[in-house]
């Protein structure tokens, strides 16, 4: 089933993490505490948890865009990251196609033209992102993930503040491109239902400071995953993690996340990570 | 909606009120001069022959074709200096502590003493007259786009980052499209202290350009000419930000135009 070829995987072991809070001391504010898992290649892991639990974080150090930690984390991919945030995070500056072609290292139209299109995105090619609603730039987000040819993918809660038909779709959009060019594929949720449909196998990080809770396999053929079938996971991932805290799980069925306010505030908190400039 | 508001909106009426508004100007200027002496005060029809006589001997395109040259080079010299002083300054906090008070003393050094000093220290030359100008307006710059960098996006950043877009991506896509806005507020700002500094320059210390033709006709006591050089300068100002400064902002900035 996996191809052939220099085997891909993402190592991550992080023993601490932690944020100066004011006197410089990283010990004050411990994010991330013994924080180990990896992903394999052509696998699909999602990491839930409750809020402010270091999940973004974990992310944000796996990029490379902070530095600062106890641990190490290999990813011996050599290739690129595709990598969607929880905002689209678009040149508004620069027309849909062209924020999606000039990431591309070699211009390939071919595959620029068939995400588009996958996506439901070829009217829109030439709009700027500001002409786009929060969905059809989340879209964009995606397209542009996949323009890279990534072998591993980081999804940062790429379908938070949605409303949920919109977000199945994206989902179903997700899979579908994911399918047909499998790679690492490692996401942020706080939906377990979600997570459910998604993953191979889900990271559960614990409360702060962050750490692995244990992993909880989807021994589910994706197409077995109806609402029902994802229901009877939940049940059985709550009985092997009981108060969770996660905002979905009671809900037994698909659609209506009855604490997104909880989720929008989550993504207000993780913007404001501070970043050094380059 | 009031007829009178109604009639002060839209371009084409724009256009309207600011050209009866420029009649009334000149019309009160016609006025006025039929009871001042016309040496002090003269016509705009005598403003118009001295326009004319300057013209047709050739001095006023010499002139004004070397003024608009010191303007244009000391223009993208303060730009491109104070630009990068500014950016380089709002994304180096710790850099910016130790001169953001050298940036508020050239902010407060009087015009004329740069252009004295440059002109002692450099000499009576083209170099320190452009350049007298340029530091002049450099501090200015500084802050606009000082403030512009400071207000860069975090989250672009990372985006380009991870993406690992190239150095020229970086600035052409990600960093020079924010900072447009400052540009354009430096640019507006600049082009019209700077030849006004220009002229300065020019009196006390060239042969030619529009200030140095001011001074000649002051001593002369020519207010016409004066006043004929005034205004074929600053239409020639008006001209390049029509033709230049808004269209170019306008084309940078068509993305936000379209924003709901």
């Amino acid at each position: 089933m996996r191809p052939g070829g220099v085997l891909f995987m993402l190592d991550v072991n992080i023993s601490k993490k932690g944020y100066a809070v004011s006197s410089g001391n990283t010990d004050s504010h411990i994010v991330l505490q013994d924080v180990k898992f990896e992903v394999q290649n052509n696998e699909f892991v999602c990491i839930v948890g409750p809020s402010g639990c270091g999940k973004t974080t974990t992310l944000r150090l796996i990029l490379g865009l902070d530095g600062r930690y106890d641990g190490h984390i290999s990813v011996n991919t050599g290739q690129n990251a595709g990598v969607v945030f929880q905002e689209p995070r678009l040149l508004p500056w620069r027309s849909v196609l062209q924020n999606i072609t000039m990431v591309q290292d070699e211009p390939d139209q071919p595959l620029v033209e068939e995400l588009l299109d996958v996506l439901g995105l070829s009217n829109h090619k030439d709009f700027f992102p500001g002409q786009l609603s929060l969905g059809l730039a989340r879209r964009a987000a995606l397209a542009r993930a996949f323009a890279v040819k990534p072998s591993l993918l980081i999804l940062d809660e790429p379908f938070v503040s949605l409303d949920e038909p919109t977000a199945q779709r994206l989902r179903q959009l997700l899979l579908e491109i994911w399918s047909s060019r499998p790679t690492m594929a490692l996401m942020v949720t706080h939906n377990i239902r979600e997570a459910m449909q998604l993953a191979d196998r889900i990271v559960v990080f614990s409360a702060r400071p962050g750490t692995i809770r244990g992993e909880f396999i989807v021994d589910v053929d994706r197409s077995a995953r109806t609402a029902t079938g994802i229901s009877a996971l939940v049940e059985a991932f709550e009985r092997r993690f009981p108060e969770s805290d996660l905002p979905d799980s009671g809900v037994s069925e698909l659609g209506g996340n009855p604490q997104d306010d909880r989720t929008t505030s989550v993504t207000g908190r993780t913007t404001k990570l501070r970043v050094v400039p380059t | 909606m009031a007829p009178s508001e109604r009639f002060l909106n839209g371009k084409v009426n724009s256009a309207l009120v600011a050209t009866a508004s420029m009649a009334g100007f000149i019309a009160i200027w016609w006025i006025a001069a039929t009871f001042a002496d016309p040496l002090v005060l003269p016509s705009p029809s005598k403003t118009m022959s001295a326009l004319w006589t300057e013209a047709q001997s050739g001095a006023l395109f010499v002139h004004m074709g070397a003024t608009l040259l010191r303007v244009v080079c000391a223009f993208f010299v303060a730009l491109f200096i104070g630009a990068a002083m500014g950016i380089f300054l709002g994304l180096n906090p710790a850099a910016n502590r130790v001169f953001d008070p050298w940036v508020t003393l050239f902010l407060n050094i009087p015009a004329l003493v740069i252009i004295v000093l440059a002109y002692i220290w450099i000499g009576l030359n083209e170099a320190a007259a452009i350049g007298a100008v340029a530091v002049n307006k450099i501090p200015n710059v500084i802050v606009t786009l000082r403030e512009g960098a400071r207000s860069l996006s975090p989250e672009l950043d990372e985006m380009a980052r991870v993406y690992r877009f190239s150095k020229k991506q970086m600035l052409f896509d990600v960093i020079l499209p924010q900072l447009q806005p400052f540009f354009a507020a430096a640019s507006r700002s600049g082009i019209s202290l700077i030849w006004k500094i220009v002229l300065v320059v020019e009196l006390l210390g060239r042969s030619n350009g529009v200030g140095f033709q001011i001074n000649l006709h002051f001593q002369l006591f020519d207010v016409a000419t004066i006043l004929a050089y005034t205004f074929s300068f600053v239409a020639v100002m008006l001209v390049i930000e029509m033709l230049v400064l808004q269209p170019w902002e306008g084309r940078a900035t068509r993305w936000r135009a379209v924003h709901a």
